[in-house]
């Protein structure tokens, strides 16, 4: 371990640095990430509609990567905010595949459990567990769900809109179900167990 | 005749069938007949890829097998191998997963080793993937759509809003510009709208952040539906079910964190083309949107029948004591005002 130097300790390097993180956070990546690429221009925090809210831009978070600071960048609530609206994809001179980084730093800080704010993985985890059981999204399910777990006091002013879609029809009370159900829960048991060994 | 399969995806038969109900009127005119993929799966939307990757793409990837099988019909003519998606998430979640399984073959072979447990496979680039309008204006055509006019919009002034998730990332560089397309403004100029130009087109309505981060949410839908009405917008016209929803159902709530008092209808730009083909606003599911669209609809003539309104919101303040509105930055909202 190298002494540590005033220097070191000003520049915020006096934590544990992991120079595998950029490498497995690319690999885990889909596509040809390109996150290696970078070269910190900044066009993908300009070109944010979201930048505000989040507590790094992405290529202060792709410089965290670098950096190797797991904890820090894993605990950001960058990716969450992500809407994916691939405004910084297709302006990237670098062809870094942005959005999909952020859904592999979602799923990392998932399993790492260190994301901060628990409401977007618990919509993720409700939405992806509704799909799962029936085959299709559920919203009925997905909404009641989720709103008295994260927006107990925002039902009230939800009624108006909620009902609206109930007697339009845009919203149904029971579940749709696929017909080879089975064949899609062998398939994501399947895609799981591959996930766990890659 | 034009034959695809068709990918609905499920907003197309709840929240977003207005859509669905307004494209059915349309296909006759316009002679295309869409085969429905059978039995296909949710495509994940945006939730499913940030929590496991092989099982997300595998989930995609079931439809792209199941659509393949559809592909060449044993008997009988016609086959297609163009996959056509209305919505955009499901229209960019399939894209994604065709162009991501051949630029990474490893991908491809564990999302295939995964579809085999369901006795499935599918080879990256069989098929086509599409979204409904770059049919229309680029297979059907725009003198077709423009032959079929019967009672032109003029007089309707519109804005195209496209959306983020349709013209990027654009693995098959099928859009005429990733940040300002046209072919939506051209489509409604076919009709004979009033085409606003509309330099927001494709900012992002918010996503699932209605769901998880509001505020974020609102202050999206609020720049959208601000400069709309700026611009003297009576409506905004979309090609995206969760578009839609953000604008329409959480207009109200926007209004209500903001202090402001914006009413601006957003309707499927098939609903605008099943009018100016002639056909009534109730077979179209114009009516079933939360900020109505009546008003904007009687300067061009067409009345639409009354359905059942929501309750209306609780006017007196006074009463049982309620809880204190959940907003937590008081102070962005008095910023705005």
């Amino acid at each position: 371990m190298p002494q540590m130097t005033d220097e070191r300790v000003r520049a915020g390097m006096n934590r544990e640095e992991d120079p595998s993180l950029l490498h497995e956070v690319s690999m885990k990546t889909a596509g040809v990430s390109h996150l290696e690429m970078c070269i910190q221009c900044g066009t993908c925090g300009g070109s944010c509609p979201v930048a505000m809210d989040m507590e790094h831009t992405p290529r202060m978070l792709f410089a965290m990567l670098r950096a190797g600071m797991r904890e820090e960048v894993l605990r950001s609530n960058t990716p969450w905010l992500c809407v994916s609206c691939y405004h910084c994809v297709v302006r990237c001179p670098q062809e870094v595949h942005i959005a999909d980084v952020m859904y592999t730093l979602k799923g990392m800080a998932i399993k790492a459990k260190l994301y901060s704010d628990s409401t977007a993985p618990h919509f993720s985890q409700t939405f992806v567990d509704m799909v799962e059981a029936y085959g299709r999204s559920y919203e009925m399910g997905l909404a009641s769900r989720h709103y008295l777990r994260h927006f107990p006091l925002r039902l009230p002013s939800m009624m108006p809109m909620g009902l609206g879609m109930i007697t339009k029809g845009r919203m149904t009370i029971t579940p749709k179900k696929i017909k080879h159900l089975d064949q899609l829960k062998s398939i994501l048991h399947r895609a799981k167990q591959l996930e766990l060994t890659s | 005749m034009n034959k695809y399969l068709l990918y609905p995806g499920c907003s197309m038969d709840s929240s977003a069938k207005a859509y669905m109900e307004s494209l059915n009127e349309i296909l006759e005119p316009l002679n295309l007949h869409l085969e429905e993929i059978k039995d296909w799966n949710c495509c994940g939307a945006t939730e499913y890829l940030g929590i496991n990757l092989i099982p997300a793409y595998s989930l995609i990837a079931r439809n792209l097998a199941l659509a393949a099988k559809q592909m060449n019909p044993v008997n009988g003519t016609g086959g297609t191998r163009t996959v056509v998606a209305p919505c955009s998430a499901c229209y960019l979640n399939l894209a994604k997963a065709d162009y991501y399984m051949q630029e990474r073959p490893t991908l491809g072979a564990k999302v295939n080793e995964a579809l085999a447990a369901g006795g499935l496979e599918y080879k990256a680039g069989t098929l086509d993937v599409r979204h409904l309008i770059d049919v229309l204006v680029y297979d059907v055509g725009l003198d077709t759509i423009r032959s079929k006019v019967v009672r032109p919009l003029s007089g309707l002034k519109v804005v195209p809003y496209m959306g983020c998730m349709l013209p990027r990332p654009d693995y098959q560089h099928r859009w005429s510009d990733h940040e300002h397309p046209t072919e939506l403004d051209d489509l409604l100029r076919a009709l004979g709208a009033d085409v606003i130009d509309y330099p927001l087109t494709t900012e992002c309505c918010g996503g699932h952040m209605t769901q998880i981060g509001p505020e974020t949410a609102f202050e999206l839908i609020r720049r959208l539906v601000a400069d709309a009405d700026e611009r003297g917008a009576q409506m905004m016209v979309t090609v995206c079910p969760m578009c839609q929803m953000n604008i329409d159902a959480y207009q109200n709530e926007a209004n209500h964190f903001f202090g402001t008092n914006y009413h601006m209808p957003i309707l499927f730009f098939t609903q605008l083309m099943g009018l100016a083909f002639g056909k009534e606003p109730g077979d179209l599911g114009i009516g079933v949107e939360l900020v109505s669209a009546r008003n904007a609809l009687a300067n061009i003539g067409v009345e639409v029948p009354v359905t059942q309104e929501p309750a209306a919101p609780r006017k007196k303040d006074e009463g049982l004591p309620m809880p204190r509105r959940w907003t937590k930055h008081e102070g962005r909202k008095e910023a705005v005002k």
